[in-house]
C-alpha cells in the first residue's frame, strides 16, 4: 500500500462528540486569537521601537491600572464561558440516560475482557449496537487502566478494586480504536483493540452466532448456588434477601442508609464487614481473593435480575 | 611564563584558589553555581540522548529499535531526569544561587555551607537514580502511579524513588537559604518593591519548594515501604487506595510545574527590561502574580485527575480553580509585551531567547486551557496533546528562559564574551526545532494517539516523522551553546562590567564579580530598571 494516510482530525461517532468538537474548535479560535495577537504585538514594537543608537534613553512608563483591569477582566470573562462550557459536558458524559445497554469490563495486563449480559464475551474487541446508548462498568484485575476510544471523545480509568463507568451512544458503524490510555507496564502500548459498531439487527446477529453461552445472570446463579449463599440469603432470616436489593437504599447498622449500586454489591460480596446492613448479626465471610473480577460481576448481573417483590426486604 | 606583575591583579571569584579541592570545599555561592550548572548540564545531555532514542523509535508505527520494556525505561529515565534533576534545580540553583546574593547586594547567601551541602545531597540523589538506570533502569514513568510502582513493576522502584527523595531535600535547603536571604540581607535601601523581579520569582518558587517537597517525599517514602512491606496503602488488594497516591503526588507535582516556569519568567523579566532599555509595565503586577501562581498552583492538582474516577464534582471544582491560574500568566504576558511599547528594543541573544520564550508560553498556555475545560480534557488527556503541552511550558518555556539567563549573565558568570552572531543562530535553530517536534504532537493528540506507547497505529506516522525531524534540529540547536559557551570560557572576549547597559546591582561589580561580590556594600537608591532619565511619564 502506498497511498500515505495522514488524517489530522479523528473520525466523529458518538453523539457527545460534536459537542467535544465544538468546544475544542471554539477554544482553538481563542488560542490562534490571542497567540496571533501576542505575536503581532511583539513583531510590531520589536520593529517600530528597534534602538537605533547606543545611547538612546526610552521614555520611563510604569504601567496602567486601567489596562492591568482589562487585560485582567477579559480573560476572566472567557475562562468563566469555558468552564460553563466544558462542565456541561462533562456532566453529560458523567450521566448514562437510565434505558442503557449495560456491558461489563474488566482490563488485565495487558488486555481487555468485555462481557455482554447475553452471555457472549470477547477480547480486546467490543462489538455495539448502533444508536443504542451503552454503559461500561470497567474495573481491573490489576494496575490502573484507562478505557479510551478516541471516536466517541471518550475516556475513563479502570480501577482495581472499584468501578468505574462510561456511556455512548453510537452514531456511526464501522470499526474505531479502542486504547488503554492509562501506562500499565510493558505492554501498555498493546493493549489496544477495536470498538465494532453495528446496526442493531447486524448486532442482534452477532449476538446469536456461534456457541451460546449462558448468559451472566445465569452464571451468577450458578455461582450464588455453589458458594451456598443461599443458606443464609433466604427466608431463614439469617441474612437479608437479595430479590430487588439492586437499586434500593440499604439502612446501615452504622447509622444513615446507602443506595445499593454495582459498587455496593461489590464491597458486600467482597469485604461484607465494612458496611453492615442494620438487623443482621456480621456473620457474612468475605470472598475477596475467592473471585474473580469476572464472577463478582457475573454476581451482581444475577443480583440485578433478580424482581423485586419476592420476598420484600424492609 | 609571564613575569610576575608589579601590581597583582585583584582575584575574582574564578582564580580565588586552583584546583579541585578549593571547588568541591567552596562556600562561594557563584562557585556553588557552577557546579551546579555542570551537574545539571550532564544530567540534560543524558535526558536529551534518551529523548532522540525515544523520538527515533517513534519514527516508525512498529515498535522495532528497542523492545517494549527499555522503552518504558527510556521515558521514565528521560522524565524522571529532566523533572527532578534538570528542570527544578536548572534556575534556581545556577541562575538563583549565583544572581541572588549580587541582586540583593549581600556577600553571600544566608547560610554558605547549608548551600555546599544542597550541592551534595542533589549529587547523591542523582548518583542514587543513575545507580537505577545502569543497574536495570526503571519503566514507571516519572509519576509513578501506584499501584503499578509500589506492587507489579519488577524494577528498581526503590532505588529511584529514593534518588529523587534525597534530591528533594537539596531543594528545600536551596529553597529556605533564598527565603532567608532574601528577607535579612538586601543591601541598605532595597526595598521589597525595588527587587529584581527575578528575586520576586525566585521567592515565589522557594515557596513551592519548602511547601510542597516534603508531599513529595512523603509519597515516594509510601511507594518505597508499600513495595518492601507491603503495607497496604495503595494496592487495593491488600487494603489500599488506588487514588490516593495521585493526590499526594500531584499536590506536589503540579506546584513543582510552577517551580519550573516561574523561575523563567523571572529571567524573562530581566531580559525584557533589558534589552528595551525599559522599566518592567506592571512592574506589581509581574511580582505579585509571581506569589499568586505559586499559591494558586497548590489548589489545582485535582485536574490531573479529571478521568481518573474521582468525583464529578471534585472535577468542577478543580477545573474552575485551574482557570484560574491562567489569570496571573495572563497578566505577565501582556505585561512583557507592553514593556517593549516605545522602548528602545535590541535584538541580542538574550532577547530572541524571551522573545521565543514568550511565544511559547503563550501557545503552552492556552493550550492548557483545553486541558482545563473538562468536557474536552476527557478526549486529550494522556494523549500526545499532553505531551505537547507541557513541552512547551517545560521545554518552551523553562528551557528557552534558562537559556536566555545562560546568555544574558554568561559575561559576569565567566567573564567572557559569547560568539553573538552563533548565540543568535542557535536561539533560532531552537525555536524552530521545537516547534516542529512539538507542534504535530497536538494534532497527533486531538487524533488520540496515547502517550508512553512503543508502537501506534499506522494513520499517525507522518505527524511523528515531522516531530522526529523537528527533535534531531532541536538537539544541534541545543548543541551549540553548549559548544560555543565551552569555547569562549577560553577564547571569548573579556567581558566589561556591564556589557549591556543593564541595571541592577550585579551589574555594578566587576565581571566576574570578586569572591565578596562587591568591594564595599552597595546603596540603594532607586527603583528597579530606572533606565530613563527621571521624570517619568505616566500613561
Ligand atoms: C529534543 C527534545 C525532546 C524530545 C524530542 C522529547 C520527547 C519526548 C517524548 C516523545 C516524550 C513522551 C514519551 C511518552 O510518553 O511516550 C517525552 C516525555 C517527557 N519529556 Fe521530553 N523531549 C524532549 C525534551 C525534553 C526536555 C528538554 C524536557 C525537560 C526539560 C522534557 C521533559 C519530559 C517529560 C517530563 C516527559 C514525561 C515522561 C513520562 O511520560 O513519564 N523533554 N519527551
Ligand atoms: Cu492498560
Amino acid at each position: 500500500m502506498l497511498a500515505i494516510e495522514f488524517p489530522l482530525f479523528p473520525p466523529r461517532a458518538s453523539t457527545l462528540a460534536g459537542s467535544v468538537d465544538n468546544l475544542y474548535f471554539t477554544l482553538l479560535a481563542i488560542t490562534a486569537f490571542f497567540s496571533t495577537l501576542i505575536f503581532l504585538c511583539i513583531l510590531f514594537f520589536a520593529i517600530k521601537y528597534r534602538r537605533r543608537s547606543e545611547d538612546e534613553r526610552p521614555p520611563e512608563i510604569h504601567g496602567s491600572l486601567k489596562l492591568e483591569i482589562v487585560w485582567t477582566a477579559i480573560p476572566l470573562l472567557i475562562v468563566i464561558g469555558l468552564f460553563t462550557a466544558g462542565v456541561r459536558i462533562y456532566y453529560a458524559g458523567a450521566r448514562p440516560p437510565a434505558n442503557s445497554m449495560p456491558i461489563y469490563v474488566v482490563g488485565k495486563q495487558w488486555m481487555w475482557k468485555v462481557q455482554h449480559p447475553e452471555g457472549k464475551s470477547e477480547i480486546d474487541e467490543l462489538h455495539v449496537p448502533l444508536g443504542v446508548p451503552v454503559r461500561l462498568l470497567m474495573t481491573s484485575e490489576d494496575v490502573i487502566h484507562d478505557f479510551s476510544i478516541p471516536a466517541f471523545r471518550i475516556k475513563r480509568d479502570v480501577l482495581p478494586g472499584r468501578y468505574t463507568t462510561e456511556w455512548f451512544q453510537a452514531t456511526k458503524t464501522g470499526d474505531f480504536h479502542l486504547f488503554c490510555a492509562q501506562y500499565c507496564g510493558t505492554n501498555h502500548s498493546a493493549m489496544v483493540g477495536h470498538v465494532v459498531v453495528m446496526e442493531p439487527a447486524d448486532f442482534q446477529k452477532w449476538l446469536s452466532e456461534g456457541p451460546q453461552p449462558p448468559s451472566m445472570a445465569d452464571s451468577g446463579a450458578r455461582l450464588f448456588a455453589k458458594l451456598n449463599c443461599a443458606t443464609c440469603h433466604s427466608d431463614s432470616g439469617k441474612a437479608p434477601l437479595l430479590a430487588g436489593s439492586f437499586g434500593s437504599t440499604v439502612p446501615l447498622a452504622a447509622g444513615g442508609s446507602i443506595r445499593a449500586d454495582e459498587a455496593y454489591l461489590r464491597e458486600s460480596i467482597l469485604a461484607p464487614r465494612t458496611r453492615i446492613v442494620a438487623g443482621y448479626p456480621p456473620t457474612m465471610p468475605a470472598y475477596q481473593g475467592q473471585l474473580t473480577e469476572s464472577q463478582v460481576l457475573e454476581l451482581i448481573a444475577y443480583l440485578k435480575s433478580l424482581p423485586p417483590g419476592k420476598g420484600d426486604r424492609r | 611564563m609571564s613575569v610576575a606583575l608589579a601590581q597583582p591583579e585583584r582575584p575574582d571569584y574564578l582564580n580565588d584558589g586552583y584546583g579541585i579541592k578549593s571547588w568541591l570545599l567552596t562556600r562561594d555561592h557563584k562557585r556553588i553555581a557552577l557546579l551546579y550548572l555542570a551537574s545539571i548540564t550532564l544530567f540534560f545531555v543524558l535526558g536529551g540522548i534518551f529523548a532522540l532514542i525515544i523520538r527515533l523509535e517513534l519514527l516508525t508505527p512498529a515498535g522495532d529499535l528497542v523492545t517494549s520494556q527499555t522503552y518504558n525505561k527510556l521515558f521514565t529515565m528521560h522524565g524522571v531526569i529532566m523533572v527532578f534533576f534538570f528542570l527544578i534545580p536548572s534556575i534556581p540553583a545556577v541562575l538563583g544561587n549565583f544572581l541572588i546574593p549580587l541582586m540583593v547586594g549581600a556577600r553571600d547567601l544566608a547560610f554558605p555551607r547549608l548551600n555546599l551541602l544542597s550541592w551534595y545531597v542533589y549529587v547523591v540523589g542523582g548518583v542514587f537514580t543513575l545507580t537505577a538506570a545502569i543497574t536495570g533502569g526503571v519503566d514507571t514513568g516519572w509519576t509513578f502511579y501506584t499501584p503499578y510502582s509500589s506492587t507489579y513493576s519488577n524494577t528498581h522502584v526503590v532505588l529511584t524513588v529514593v534518588g529523587v527523595f534525597i534530591t528533594g531535600f537539596s531543594s528545600i535547603l536551596t529553597g529556605l537559604n533564598f527565603i532567608v536571604t532574601i528577607h535579612k540581607m538586601r543591601a541598605p535601601g532595597l526595598s521589597w518593591f525595588r527587587l529584581p523581579l527575578f528575586v520576586w520569582s525566585m521567592y515565589a518558587t522557594s515557596m513551592i519548594f519548602i511547601l510542597g517537597t516534603p508531599v513529595l517525599a512523603i509519597s515516594l517514602v509510601l511507594v518505597g515501604l508499600e513495595r518492601i512491606f507491603r503495607i497496604g496503602i495503595f494496592d487495593p488488594h491488600i487494603g489500599g487506595d488506588p487514588l490516593l497516591f495521585q493526590h499526594l503526588f500531584w499536590f506536589y507535582s503540579h506546584p513543582a510545574v510552577y517551580i519550573m516556569i516561574l523561575p523563567s519568567m523571572g529571567v524573562v523579566s530581566e531580559i525584557i527590561t533589558c534589552f528595551s532599555r525599559k522599566r518592567a509595565f506592571g512592574y506589581n503586577f509581574i511580582a505579585f502574580s509571581s506569589v499568586a501562581i505559586a499559591v494558586l498552583g497548590f489548589l489545582v492538582w485535582g485536574h490531573h485527575m479529571f478521568v481518573s474516577g474521582q468525583s464529578v464534582a471534585a472535577g468542577v471544582i478543580f477545573s474552575g480553580l485551574s482557570f484560574l491560574v491562567a489569570i496571573p500568566s495572563a497578566i505577565k504576558v501582556f505585561n512583557w509585551t507592553a514593556t517593549l511599547y516605545k522602548g528602545s528594543v535590541s535584538y541580542q541573544t538574550p532577547m530572541l531567547y524571551a522573545f521565543g520564550f514568550i511565544g511559547l508560553f503563550t501557545i503552552g498556555g492556552l493550550t492548557g486551557l483545553f486541558l482545563a475545560t473538562l468536557g474536552v480534557d476527557v478526549h486529550v488527556h494522556d494523549t500526545y496533546f499532553i505531551i505537547a503541552h507541557f513541552h512547551y511550558i517545560m521545554v518552551g518555556g523553562a528551557v528557552m528562559g534558562y537559556l536566555g539567563g545562560i546568555h544574558f549573565w554568561w559575561p559576569k558568570i565567566s567573564g567572557r564574551m559569547y560568539p553573538e552572531w552563533w548565540g543568535r543562530v542557535a536561539a533560532v535553530v531552537v525555536f524552530l526545532g521545537f516547534n516542529l517536534t512539538f507542534f504535530p504532537q497536538f494534532i497527533l493528540g486531538y487524533l488520540g494517539m496515547p502517550r508512553r506507547y512503543h508502537a501506534y497505529p499506522p494513520e499517525f506516522q507522518v505527524l511523528n516523522v515531522m516531530s522526529t525531524a523537528g527533535a534531531s534540529i532541536l538537539g544541534i540547536g541545543y548543541l551549540l551553546p553548549l559548544v560555543y559557551l565551552t569555547w569562549s570560557m577560553r577564547y571569548g572576549p573579556k567581558a566589561s562590567a556591564n556589557p549591556w547597559a543593564a541595571k541592577g546591582l550585579e551589574w555594578e561589580t566587576t565581571s566576574p564579580p570578586p569572591t565578596e561580590n562587591f568591594l564595599e556594600t552597595p546603596i540603594v537608591t532607586e527603583e528597579a530598571y530606572a533606565y530613563a532619565a527621571p521624570g517619568a511619564t505616566h500613561v
